[in-house]
């Protein structure tokens, strides 16, 4: 592929292909790979127990690649002025859309999440995750530029609205993700430790509450911690996959946990990898996204935006959060959580929503030679070059 | 941001900058660290389930499978769920295991040559019904379930990878019908859903031997045998039986009609699973005259001379007591018994009181759940004011619903002496689950207790109980004939009769009881649909039947020594007896 492209190649596309973290792609892709190869295993017993043609999911996966990667793709090649104003467009509407859905929304086991498109449905909160992410660090950043500007307040302000909405869907699990994104961000930020201890504080009396108000969330952790109190069915299947795996797997499509997995396909989607590629490849998979995680946080270390950073940052705490709480529930260290494994597990909107967040992680973390996306930084480089020229 | 480049405060700007950058940075280090640490975790916990809990336990499972196969030892997977029998030992229920058959299409290689072994196993199966299933593109379709050894013989010939076997257990009712209501049914996982099965589910489950009733397989027959043939032949909605051994309160024999195969209880309807004996309510009529007559001579000192007034109909308010074939004189208290006068029963509950007689009825249990070890147990429905009006027609068996075991037992009571009797259906009395209560618990003085034997004797040599004698037996009984409850009032068509007898009647040791809903009169019984004609000669031939079954010595013939003879001369109506007698009711 190199050859494709000279070094002194100065087209946009040439520019991209030095600039981007090629890495990270290649790993991206991996996880792609990795991904349609566990839908093929996974969806035809869930397609064919809810009565639709075996091939139904795998079909729609594989045609959702193909609009989710030129996202993917596109996103990719902004500057990071244009990736907060894209998040800032994706945000305002997938707040209003998520209003919308509150109150026009089709309820799809226990929750109003998602919106009806001819063709498909879309679940908006989805997109709201990675929009916030920027957003917030545009705020965040904006303020330590111009310290008039009440940037911290209204991030705060805006993790406030968007929280509400997805505890009135009631949606926990992405609520959990937002807020520990917000967490991250702030840390990042450099607030004093007491507030962001404050914050954590209020975030589990939160948790708490939701126990409480949420019989759902009550019943789920109930069963977290005592196994035998209730019905743990699929989390029983998935240890059970897990060890039937073992450590070289039954190979692909040769599972028979999986049979008896009603969301093998999306939510428990670990277990079935663990169950037909075994312990090895549930490792690499493993290693994949500690990779992602690891070498973007890296890239960050090298760059001074300050925007970018917070950006980033939170952009990869939402991958790598939303990873880890899909794993832990499949191998019961965490109550299960019905959330998908991004890039691999199947459903529309997660996998659109990842592709925009990682295509704004590649499109942040290119490398530059100077870029700022806060107003007034520019100025300031500006003027204190024309001073020191 | 228009500041002089010099000013301290854009220089003081761009440090902190580069300060909170480095800060960021920190806190990044210190986030990617949590990260991975909880990646680790995970990493861990996989390789403790797929390594440590997976594949070293299938390694340990395996070896000991072979040493088992070394030594001879079965393991045994399942619990098998415990039998049910009956006090002799007869098995009223016990669980097979069966296999049953299903395919994964996906092995099946020639759909066609499998569909038409199977077809040839399984002569019934249809041939394209089984090649569809056996195309379907999923990894597993039911064959057929519960299959025999032969069969699945037959099967293991074919020889085919993707026809596969699952071992289950099957509950099986050697008695069918038999007593199908208080044995009860599983459902196909073999969870208890009705009677005994249900209300000892957990028992059966975990207990190590069998669990024994104090139903008697044969004289259940008898009883089925006999309630079926009066079910038929006078077209009845329903009917029920029970046989009781009063001096202990063991169910010796139950049923109910329309009945069920215990094997198939989804294909039954609603009306054959309705336990009438235990879970039905109903307005039983004249039996309820054995307990007002008993509070009578319980509580008040009358001497059996008394007469009472039976020559009209008696008006209470807008109410109108009359009797079904009026006598129209004043009747003694043999008579009011003997010819089931509602009139004299009404009179006599009125001169026992309202609250003696509630009383009364409330020590026999009639207000309350009867206490028996299964679950469907129908509460009794008591007027919800008691007035004067419901002490009445308490008397003769209105105005009050109780499950028909319910008044056996409160019968027995009486007839078994006077203490309190309580039913059950469990042999071994430490499985029970209830408590025994008090058994010492009086109710009637014996003097009343003999008083009522004696009426009761005396209905059956001279009165409306005529046809449950059996020579030699000394049988005695109360019959019931009440109309049942219509949209308009009481229904003069729509009958429940009914007869419970009790012998040997100098010491009752056997209660049998019969109860047909909604008989319709024969040819045979002169269009009658009462209980002296349709219950009392199913109870006469029960009793005829189980007397030698159960060892009761009767009477040589010619004996004259009567129970009942002392109570003869206070019947006025002798001279009518021939012709009367056919209109017994």
């Amino acid at each position: 592929m190199t050859a494709l492209f000279s070094r002194a190649d100065q087209s946009i596309l040439g520019r991209w292909w030095w600039t981007v973290d090629r890495t990270m792609l290649a790993a991206f892709f991996a996880l792609i790979i990795f991904g349609i190869v566990l839908v093929m295993a996974a969806s035809p017993p869930v397609a064919e127990r809810i009565g639709l043609d075996q091939y139904h999911f795998i079909k729609r996966h594989l045609i959702m690649l193909g609009p989710a990667l030129l996202l993917m793709f596109s996103v990719s090649f902004l500057t990071p002025r244009m990736v907060w104003r894209l998040a800032s467009l994706v945000l305002a509407g997938g707040i209003l859309a998520m209003i919308v859905v509150l109150f026009t929304g089709m309820e799809i086991k226990g929750a109003q999440r998602w919106i009806h498109l001819p063709g498909f449905s879309l679940q908006p909160s989805e997109f709201v995750k990675p929009a916030f992410a920027v957003v917030a660090a545009w705020f965040m950043t904006f303020q330590t530029e111009r310290p008039e500007f009440r940037g911290n307040r209204m991030a705060a302000g805006v993790f406030l609205c968007v929280i509400s909405l997805l505890l009135l869907q009631p949606d926990l699990g992405m609520t959990v993700v937002v807020s520990c994104i917000y967490g991250a961000q702030i840390f990042m930020a450099g607030f004093p430790l007491w507030i962001v201890v404050v914050l954590a504080v209020l975030g589990l009396t939160g948790l708490v509450t939701a126990y409480f108000v949420f019989d759902h969330v009550q019943s789920r952790i109930d069963r977290f911690l005592d196994p035998s109190a209730g019905d743990s069915y699929q989390v029983k299947k998935a240890l059970e996959a897990f060890q039937e795996g073992g450590l070289w797997g039954a190979g692909p499509g040769q599972g028979t946990v999986k049979l008896q997995l009603p969301d093998a396909h999306a939510d428990f989607i670990f277990a079935v990898a663990g169950e037909e590629l075994g312990l090895v490849f549930v490792l690499l998979l493993i290693m994949l996204f500690a990779f992602v995680l690891l070498r973007g946080f890296n890239r960050l270390m090298e760059c001074d935006d300050m925007f970018v950073v917070l950006a980033t940052g939170g952009l990869l705490v939402m991958f790598g959060m939303q990873a880890l709480v899909h794993m832990g529930s499949s191998v019961h260290l965490l109550p299960a959580k019905g959330m998908t494994l991004p890039f691999i597990s199947y459903g529309g909107s997660s996998l659109l929503s990842v592709s925009l967040a990682m295509g704004m992680v590649l499109a942040l973390t290119r490398r530059r030679v100077r870029s700022g996306v806060a107003g007034g930084r520019r100025r300031v480089v500006k003027g204190i070059r024309k001073g020191t020229g | 941001m228009s500041t002089h480049p010099f000013s301290r405060k854009a220089v003081k700007i761009k440090g902190s900058r580069r300060s909170a950058l480095d800060l960021a940075r920190g806190r990044l280090v210190l986030i990617s660290a949590v990260f991975s640490l909880a990646y680790i975790l995970i990493a861990a916990r996989v390789v403790d389930l797929s390594l440590i809990q997976g594949e070293l336990q299938h390694y340990a499972e395996s070896e000991a499978v072979e040493s088992d196969e070394e030594t001879g030892a079965i393991v045994e997977e399942q619990v098998r769920r415990a039998d049910i029998l009956d006090r002799n030992g007869v098995l009223l229920a016990t669980s097979l295991e069966m296999a049953s058959l299903y395919a994964d299409p996906v092995m099946v290689a020639d759909p066609v040559a499998v569909a038409e072994g199977l077809v040839r196993v399984f002569p019934d199966m249809i041939y394209g019904d089984m090649l569809q299933k056996l195309q379907r593109k999923s990894r597993f379709v039911w064959l057929r379930r519960n299959i025999t050894p032969q069969e699945q013989y037959g099967v293991l010939e074919l020889g085919q990878p993707g026809l596969k076997f699952e071992k289950g257990q099957r509950r099986i009712y050697p008695q069918g019908m038999l007593a199908a209501h208080f044995i009860g049914y599983t459902n196909i996982d073999g969870k208890g859903l009705a009677g005994v099965e249900r209300s000892f589910d957990s028992f059966l489950n975990e207990a190590a031997g069998p669990l024994a009733l104090t139903l008697d397989i044969r004289l259940q027959y008898i009883l089925s045998r006999e309630i079926r043939t009066a079910f038929e032949k006078f077209s009845a909605q329903g009917a029920v039986g029970v046989v009781l051994d009063i001096t202990n309160g063991e169910i010796l024999a139950a049923t109910s009609l329309p009945s069920f195969d215990p094997h198939d209880p989804g294909g039954a309807d609603q009306k054959a699973l309705f336990n009438r004996l235990t879970l039905g309510v109903y307005e039983l009529g004249s039996p309820f005259k054995i307990f007002s007559t008993a509070a009578l001579l319980e509580t008040l000192d009358v001497p059996m001379g008394k007469t009472f007034d039976a020559r009209k109909p008696l008006k209470h308010g807008r109410f109108h007591i009359s009797d079904f074939h009026p006598e129209k004189r004043r009747l003694t208290v043999p008579e009011v018994f003997v010819y089931s006068s509602n009139i004299g029963a009404a009179l006599m509950g009125e001169m026992v009181g309202t609250e003696a007689l509630k009383d009364f009825y409330k020590d026999l249990g009639l207000f309350s759940s009867l206490s028996l070890e299964i679950g469907e147990i129908g509460h009794p429905i008591l007027p919800e004011t008691w007035r004067d009006i419901n002490t009445l027609t308490a008397s003769y068996g209105h105005g009050i619903a109780v499950s028909p075991l319910q008044m056996v037992v409160a019968a027995s009571t009486i007839m078994g002496g006077g203490t309190l009797l309580q039913p059950t259906l469990i042999l071994d009395k430490n499985k029970a689950e209830k408590p025994r209560e008090n058994l010492d618990l009086r109710v009637v003085s014996p003097q009343t207790a003999h008083r009522l034997r004696q009426l009761m004797r005396l209905t059956v040599t001279n009165g409306t109980g005529a046809k449950a004698d059996v020579p030699g037996y000394r049988v005695g009984g109360k019959t019931g004939t009440a109309e049942k409850p219509g949209p308009k009032g009481y229904d003069r068509k729509r009958l429940l009769s009914s007869f419970i007898g009790f012998f040997p009647m100098e010491a009752p040791r056997y209660a049998v009881f019969v109860m047909l809903d909604e008989p319709k009169g024969t040819k045979d019984s002169f269009n009658y649909a009462t209980g002296g004609w349709v219950a009392a000669p199913a109870v006469g031939r029960i009793i005829a039947s189980m007397g030698p079954l159960l060892g009761v010595r009767p009477l040589p013939d010619g004996t004259t020594d009567d129970l009942a003879v002392s109570l003869k001369h206070y019947l006025h109506k002798e001279e009518k007896k021939g012709k009367k007698s056919l209109a017994s009711y």
